[in-house]
Formats: structure tokens, C-alpha cells, sequence
């Protein structure tokens, strides 16, 4: 549908159109990736934790990246956000090797993660967690520091935005608080609207859903596939199939450190492999209705 | 009991000359420990270097005064980075054993006999502040009279210049911490990867924190040489750098003027305590009297101590601390 009736749904009927083409297979090349990774490996000692030959993720859509507990989600994540140092393995962001960038360089060339532990800075108050966020700032360079007429104009233009950011994610009313004071669920939307605070090009979000209340869950679903509509890449791992279902336009899925399978998610949750791999070979019936959805069936 | 000998004794001591030393080194202490979680436990050696630089260029190279604070000051970032660069891309508990360490090295290396044609030995080095003395507009003949205690023209001047230095210092801290360079150095010390992860170089303002503080702790060795118009190398010990976290904990750490209200409370207690002790054994204090004089001495640092622990069970965020602040910790 070139004219989409729903202006809201119209990046995701991009991507999902974009992606129709690609083969499923591990390693798929993208009509337009983002980010392209060669042969990444992380080992811990003997462990072998990531093992990554070629993966793209596609411009401007959502992708999920999962699999079970080991897998290596975020240890991958680590990696390709400098947080980690890989044993060997290039990665291309927007063209660009990241290979032996450091995290905060990687961060400023527009590709910005969360942790699976949500690391709002607990002592300082809302408002002062998203000023931090604000790249570019002349008052963060040392000399500069002390003289607020030189930042003093930019801080206005960084607190109104990041203003206008609370009220989207609404949490204007809490601006003054300590973010220490807040629950874990807006802890994460925290996180997420300060991330938001850098511009960023890509968001990598680990576990975002986890530890959110059900009632938070809804809202930070819709601010995660608004991000797609304002032209970001999101890049998310999650356990929760549900939300993988409802919100990615396309899943990869590891185990052992390798990519396993990739598809559109109803396709890749059909997939063998995908089943062995979290189920192992020789589940029977009654471990998956345990509550691990993986067919439309389970869901009713 | 000569309660105004003793009141007396306290003021003079809470305003003092080592009050302003130990106010200075605090308030580097609280850049570096209360705003940016760097455990620097060798401030003693920065406070060496600022004394030993003006003490030497003077004594021993024949240079004027204010060279050696320049060189002082050079000495010192040189200090910091050398204990920096390897050590804070590391956990915090690296930087506190590598700078406890080296300000062991910096002790022993200026009371070495070896270096003491340079350094003094053991005796240190004095007689070199003429340069700084000849700056002050005061009066020769000027003195001042508090209680049993008199000041001369030149401990005045020190005074003066010393507090001056410490008011300046918290307003340099105060314009500093308010900025978003303070903001980034509140967040590396609750979580710098957090930091890290929003495009900052975490490294960068480690460092910064590190040398800023440590040039304060050069500042408050100027103070110490000039105001003893000697510098020894048995005041650079652990215990030195102890009392100044003693009193940044006390003010309350990340505190504009933590470090100064801290200082002044602490000097005013240690010696407070030392001149009651003393006269409660000469009037024959029941119990108090079993001591004597050298181990009423001892006895003062002991409650010093309890108060510490007191201060710390009951009022953990220090005197001008935030209760809030601290208890959002435990989540």
C-alpha cells in the first residue's frame, strides 16, 4: 500500500515491505542495513560466547534479537557498542568500522543503548538525567564550566527539550524528583527518553520489557514503535514473545553464540531450529503451553 | 578549669593555619571522592609536591618563591596523570591502592638520605618563604592578640591569604559542580558506564577531577610550607590524607562547603579536646587524671574517632549532607 490510510503505520508497512524480499536464512543480506557485522567472536576462557559470522540489521525498522538464556544477546550487544572488547570481527555502522571504538565514541556517532539493568543515575533528579544526555554541550568542556554565560543560553534549549521528551513519555510531573524515587518501569522509560536526549540514528534496547509492570508495558511498546516512526533503527533483545509478535519487523535469533535463524517473526517462531534451540530436540506437548508462545495456537 | 583558655584554644585552632591546609586538601578531596567517586588516598603526596616545590626551587636551586609554585603546580598534574592513566580506566578500588602506594613513595623519597642534599632528609627544608612574606602589605610590627594566643604580621598574612585561597576554592568548586561538567562527573560516580553510554569520555573527566583535586592538594602544601616557614616529611604520611577524608566526611562529601565546615569542626575538636584533657589532669579530674599528658594526647584521637562513628550511625550523609540523597543508595 503505497498511500497507507494509517500515517502512524506507514515505516512499519516500509520496513515490512523492504524485508519482504530477503531470504530466511542465518546471514541474510539487507536492501538497506544499518549495521553489517563479519565474523564477531567473544570467548570467555574456554566458552565460546558469541560467534557471529555475518549478520545486517535493515535501516529504519525494528528487529528483535532473540533466544534463550547463553545465547550471547548481550554479550553481541556489548560488542557492537564498545561496551566489550571482541576477540576478532569487524562491524560496520552506517558504513563505518566500529572495530576498537570506544563505547562513548560509538554512542556519538549515533548508535545509543540501554542496559538490561536500568541504569538511571538514582541520585540525580529526573530533569538532571536527561540534561546529561544532550550531546554537544559547551558547558560539559572543563574551562568552559565556569562560566554560565558561555552554556547558559544551550542548558534553556536542552531543558526545553528535554521537556518536551517527559511529557511524551509522561513523566513531566516527576521532573523534579530523584530517579531514584521512581519504579523500575519508569525507570526504563527514563532510560530510554534520555537516550532519545543524544539524537540518535539507532537504539539498541536490552530487555526493555523486563521488570515493567503490564500497565507500563503497553505505553513503552507504543514509545519503542514511535521510534521506528521518527526514522530510528531500533535493535531489541527480549524473552517476551508476545512483544517480539506485536512490535518487530523482523527477528533474529541466537543460541550458543550463533545466529541461528532470521525472519519475520510469525515465520522465524515457526522455525525448527528456533524450537529446538529454546525447547531443545525432544520437548513434548505440555512444555510449551507452559507459557513460551511460539505458535498463534499457544496465544488463545 | 580555665574555660576560656580552652575556648580560646579552639578558635585560634579552628581557623588556624592547618585548618586552612587540611580545608584546601578537603576540598580537593570532595572533588575528586564527594563529586566524582575517585577514591584518592594519596593526597598527602600532592600536598609533599606543593610543599617540597616552593621549599627546593627556593633552598636548593636558588630561585624565586614563585617559580617553585609554578613548578608545584607542574609537579602535580605530571603527578596525577602518572597515577592516573594506568589506573582509571580500572574499578575504583585500583586508583585508591595505586595512590595510597605512591604517596608512601613520595614520603620516603623526601626523607631519603640519599636525596638529602635536595630534599632535607629527615629534617626537611626551611627558611624559603621570604619570597611570599615580602608580598604582605602589613605592617611589621602588627600582632594580634586572642586570648593566651599571639599572632605576629606574618602568621596574620598567612591567615588572610589562606583564607582567602579557601573561599576562592569553594567558589571555583561551586561554579564547577553547578555546570554540565559537574553533571557528568555526578553521574560517572553513580554510573559511569551510564555516562559512557550517552557519548561521554568517562576517562577524560576522571582525569580532570583527579588533577583539579590534586592541584588543591598542592595549594594546601604552599599553605603548610609558608605557614610553618618549613616543610618536614613526616607530616606527608597516610594519617594526613586520613583526617582529610575524616573531614570531608564530616562537613558532608559533594558539599560546596563540606570540606570548610569540616575543617573547622575537626581542628576545633582535636584540639579542643587535647587542652581539656590536659587541664582536667593538672586540677586532678577524677578518672581523667589517671592519665598523663602523652596519652591524653592519644586519647583525643580516640574521640575523635567515636564522634566519627557516632557521626556516621546517626547522621551518615555528614553535617551539610542530604539524608534523601544517601538513602536512595540502598536501592
Amino acid at each position: 500500500m503505497p498511500d497507507s490510510p494509517d500515517p502512524t503505520g506507514s515505516r512499519r508497512d516500509a520496513a515490512v515491505r523492504a524485508l519482504a524480499d530477503v531470504p530466511r536464512t542465518p546471514g541474510a543480506p539487507k536492501p538497506d542495513p544499518i549495521l553489517v557485522a563479519d565474523s564477531v567472536t567473544r570467548r570467555f576462557g574456554g566458552l565460546t560466547a558469541v560467534d557471529v559470522e555475518h549478520v545486517e540489521i535493515q535501516r529504519g525498522a525494528i528487529t528483535a534479537l532473540i533466544g534463550p538464556n547463553g545465547a550471547g544477546k548481550t554479550t553481541f550487544f556489548n560488542l557492537l557498542t564498545g561496551f566489550d572488547i571482541p576477540d576478532s570481527g569487524s562491524w560496520l555502522f552506517n558504513g563505518k568500522d566500529l572495530a576498537g571504538i570506544p563505547a562513548y565514541k560509538v554512542a556519538r556517532l549515533g548508535m545509543i543503548r540501554t542496559f538490561q539493568l536500568t541504569k538511571a543515575l538514582s541520585k540525580m533528579t529526573v530533569l538532571e538525567n536527561m540534561r546529561l544526555g544532550a550531546t554537544g554541550q559547551q558547558g560539559e568542556r572543563l574551562l568552559a564550566s565556569m562560566f554560565g554565560f558561555l552554556w547558559g543560553a544551550q542548558e534553556k534549549g536542552i531543558t526545553s527539550k528535554a521537556d518536551e521528551l517527559l511529557k511524551r513519555f509522561n513523566m513531566h510531573g516527576k521532573r523534579d524528583d530523584f530517579a531514584g524515587e521512581m519504579s523500575g518501569g519508569q525507570r526504563k522509560l527514563l532510560e530510554m527518553a534520555r537516550a532519545l536526549m543524544t539524537d540518535p540514528e539507532m537504539v539498541m534496547l536490552d530487555e526493555p520489557m523486563a521488570g515493567v509492570n503490564p500497565a507500563l508495558t503497553q505505553s513503552l511498546l507504543e514509545h519503542i514503535k514511535n521510534l521506528r516512526e521518527e526514522g530510528m533503527t531500533v535493535l531489541f533483545v527480549e524473552h517476551d514473545m508476545d512483544m517480539v509478535r506485536d512490535i518487530s519487523d523482523w527477528v533474529i535469533v541466537m543460541a550458543q553464540g550463533k545466529v541461528i535463524a532470521e525472519g519475520p517473526p510469525d515465520e522465524v517462531m515457526r522455525d525448527e531450529a528456533v524450537i529446538v534451540a529454546y525447547l531443545g530436540g525432544h520437548h513434548d506437548k505440555a512444555l510449551t503451553s507452559t507459557g513460551v508462545s511460539f505458535t498463534e495456537e499457544a496465544d488463545q | 578549669m580555665d574555660w576560656g583558655y580552652i575556648l580560646s584554644v579552639m578558635v585560634t585552632s579552628a581557623f588556624g593555619v592547618e585548618a586552612i591546609v587540611f580545608g584546601l586538601a578537603a576540598i580537593g578531596v570532595n572533588m575528586q571522592f564527594g563529586y566524582t567517586g575517585l577514591l584518592n588516598f594519596g593526597q598527602s603526596a600532592f600536598m609533599a609536591v606543593g610543599g617540597y616545590a616552593v621549599a627546593v626551587t627556593v633552598v636548593e636551586l636558588g630561585l624565586n618563591f614563585w617559580i617553585g609554585v609554578v613548578i608545584g603546580l607542574v609537579v602535580t598534574v605530571l603527578l596525577a596523570l602518572l597515577l592516573g592513566v594506568p589506573t582509571l580506566r580500572l574499578r575504583a578500588d585500583y586508583l585508591a591502592i595505586v595512590t595510597i602506594a605512591a604517596s608512601e613513595i613520595v614520603r620516603l623519597l623526601v626523607r631519603s638520605v640519599t636525596f638529602k642534599d635536595f630534599f632535607g632528609g629527615s629534617d626537611g627544608q626551611q627558611s624559603f618563604a621570604g619570597g611570599f612574606f615580602a608580598m604582605s602589605p602589613l605592617a611589621q610590627d602588627l600582632s594580634l592578640r586572642i586570648g593566651p594566643v599571639v599572632l605576629n604580621n606574618r602568621q596574620i598574612f598567612v591567615l588572610i591569604v589562606g583564607w582567602g585561597l579557601v573561599l576562592l576554592g569553594c567558589l571555583v568548586v561551586w561554579l564547577m559542580v553547578r555546570s554540565p561538567w559537574g553533571r557528568v562527573l555526578k553521574g560517572i560516580r553513580e554510573d559511569e558506564d551510564a555516562v559512557r553510554s550517552l557519548g561521554k569520555n568517562v576517562y577524560l573527566y576522571k582525569m580532570q577531577s583527579l588533577i583539579i583535586g590534586g592541584l588543591f592538594g598542592a595549594i594546601a602544601g604552599y599553605v603548610y610550607a609558608v605557614g610553618n616557614e618549613a616543610v618536614s616529611p613526616d607530616f606527608f604520611g597516610t594519617d594526613t590524607t586520613f583526617f582529610v577524608y575524616a573531614i570531608v566526611i564530616l562537613g558532608g562529601a559533594a558539599r560546596v562547603f563540606g570540606p570548610v565546615l569540616g575543617t573547622v569542626i575537626f581542628w576545633a575538636v582535636i584540639q579542643g579536646t587535647d587542652v581539656f584533657l590536659r587541664s582536667a589532669i593538672d586540677i586532678g579530674v577524677p578518672v581523667i587524671s589517671l592519665m598523663n599528658g602523652t596519652q591524653a594526647a592519644v586519647v583525643r584521637f580516640m574521640l575523635v574517632g567515636l564522634g566519627i562513628m557516632l557521626l556516621m550511625i546517626f547522621r551518615p550523609q555528614g553535617i551539610l549532607g542530604d539524608r534523601k540523597e544517601l538513602a536512595l543508595d540502598a536501592r
